[in-house]
């Protein structure tokens, strides 16, 4: 795209003048916009998933907010802030189930929330359609990866690990 | 009324008004310019004219047009707000031209014409709109109803028609929808005006396709990819709020299953 900026006059040399190939018998490509919609543009597919993964990034962001800031000004605040952190405060919390829920119910949240916002950023705004296939499924194997890592440490933690 | 009348009423200052050019300031309309016929390069192209504040960007196309560069190409049907044609991007926001005076968008600088975005442009200002109008088709705009055929109207309350009121405004320019970032990257969403189109009949008391609708509209493409940036609702010539009519189709969706 060009930005310059001519005088009408001027404009009509650079169109005229020079060696276009162009004429009215051999017009220039358009230049199309990404995925327009036409009449094969596929139907409705009759399933709920959207509704749900909106319905879930409400939800889950309003838990989430009761979850990361109280998460947060446990380890980072209360009792000494950040320094008190080391392998005996994690083993000491998570020798409590509510905190084991607590820490668990934020990874899923927090992992889910995030991977469905990229998921629509990846919906919005890869333009071809193998880029976008790639992309997602490198986002649902590093969501399924992490989650799973995290679940395994939380639920397998051993305080007396050598 | 005769028109001797009318003249005889004439001021000193209303004549100098209309014979005197005072009142004309210098405008410069620079314009976007696409001719596959010539080039497959856009060009920016600055036109300076004598303008009357108070008259329209449309008026002053139409002095290029006309006086200028007849090679200059924009749709335009009513001139009057109504029709929908020329909706375009002035001065980076998507409006109507025959509804905007030059006064309102600093004539001072320079006023940048642009064809609406998400579209195909043909050449100039016009845009291909038939993925517009698909969109559109595609949400059943039209009333739809079983059994016999009523011998007279299909009555309606007041307030059954105000529920929809602020949707039948729409006249189709496209400036909602091609001031959409998620139609601009992809074409495949509906759009805010074929979503306020599909509010207008399911809000309709006398329609009973609105489940149908609904249906099309939960899709993959339907208002979940709505991120209410507010782009349409600031865009929109009419002032409908198009927005809150999306929300309110949400709102129909979840409530249908909650």
């Amino acid at each position: 795209m060009s930005a310059e900026t001519h005088n009408p006059v001027d404009a009509a040399d650079a169109a005229d003048g020079g060696v276009t190939p162009f004429g009215p018998d051999n017009p220039a490509p358009f230049i199309e916009p990404p995925r327009a919609r036409t009449k094969r543009t596929p139907r409705a597919t009759r399933t709920n998933f959207e509704m749900y993964g909106w319905l879930f990034m409400r939800l889950s962001g309003i838990v989430l907010v009761v979850l990361v800031l109280g998460h947060l000004l446990i380890q980072l605040v209360l009792d000494g802030g950040v320094s008190k952190i080391g392998f005996a405060f994690v083993a000491g919390r998570w020798a409590n189930p509510f905190w084991q829920l607590w820490d668990l119910a934020m990874l899923w949240l927090a992992m889910l929330h995030g991977a469905n916002g990229l998921r629509t950023v990846i919906n919005d705004y890869a333009e071809r359609d193998v880029t976008r296939t790639w992309l997602k499924w490198l986002l649902y194997a590093a969501t399924v990866f992490t989650v799973l890592l995290g679940t395994l440490v939380i639920f397998t933690f051993d305080p007396n690990i050598q | 009324m005769s028109t001797t009348t009318v003249e005889s009423k004439h001021s000193a200052a209303l004549d100098a008004a209309e014979t005197g050019d005072a009142h004309l300031i210098t405008v410069t309309l620079r314009v976007r310019r696409f001719n596959p016929e010539v080039s497959d390069q856009v060009v920016w192209v600055d036109y300076e004219m004598q303008m009357d504040p108070k008259e329209r960007v449309l008026d002053a196309l139409h002095k290029i047009k006309w006086e200028l560069d007849g090679t200059l190409t924009f749709r335009r049907s009513c001139a009057h707000g109504i029709c929908g044609s020329d909706a375009m991007r002035i001065n980076g926001r998507n409006r109507l031209a025959c509804k905007t005076l030059l006064k309102d968008i600093n004539p001072e600088k320079p006023i940048t014409v642009e064809p609406i975005k998400g579209l195909t442009v043909l050449k100039d200002l016009v845009v291909d709109m038939e993925p517009f109008f698909q969109a559109f088709r595609d949400v059943m705009p039209f009333l739809v109803t079983k059994g016999n055929e009523p011998t007279r109207e299909r009555l309606q309350s007041a307030e059954d028609r105000a529920r929809f009121d602020d949707t039948t405004k729409c006249i189709l320019c496209a400036a909602c929808t091609s001031s959409c970032p998620v139609f601009w990257n992809d074409g495949q969403y509906f759009g805010p005006a074929a979503i306020v189109n599909a509010h207008r009949f399911i809000f309709d008391s006398r329609d009973e396709a609105g489940e149908q609708r609904l249906e099309i509209l939960n899709d993959r493409d339907g208002v979940w990819r709505c991120r209410t940036t507010f782009n349409c609702t600031d865009a929109c010539p009419r002032g409908i709020e198009v927005t809150k009519a999306i929300q309110e189709v949400k709102r129909a969706l979840l409530t249908r299953r909650f």
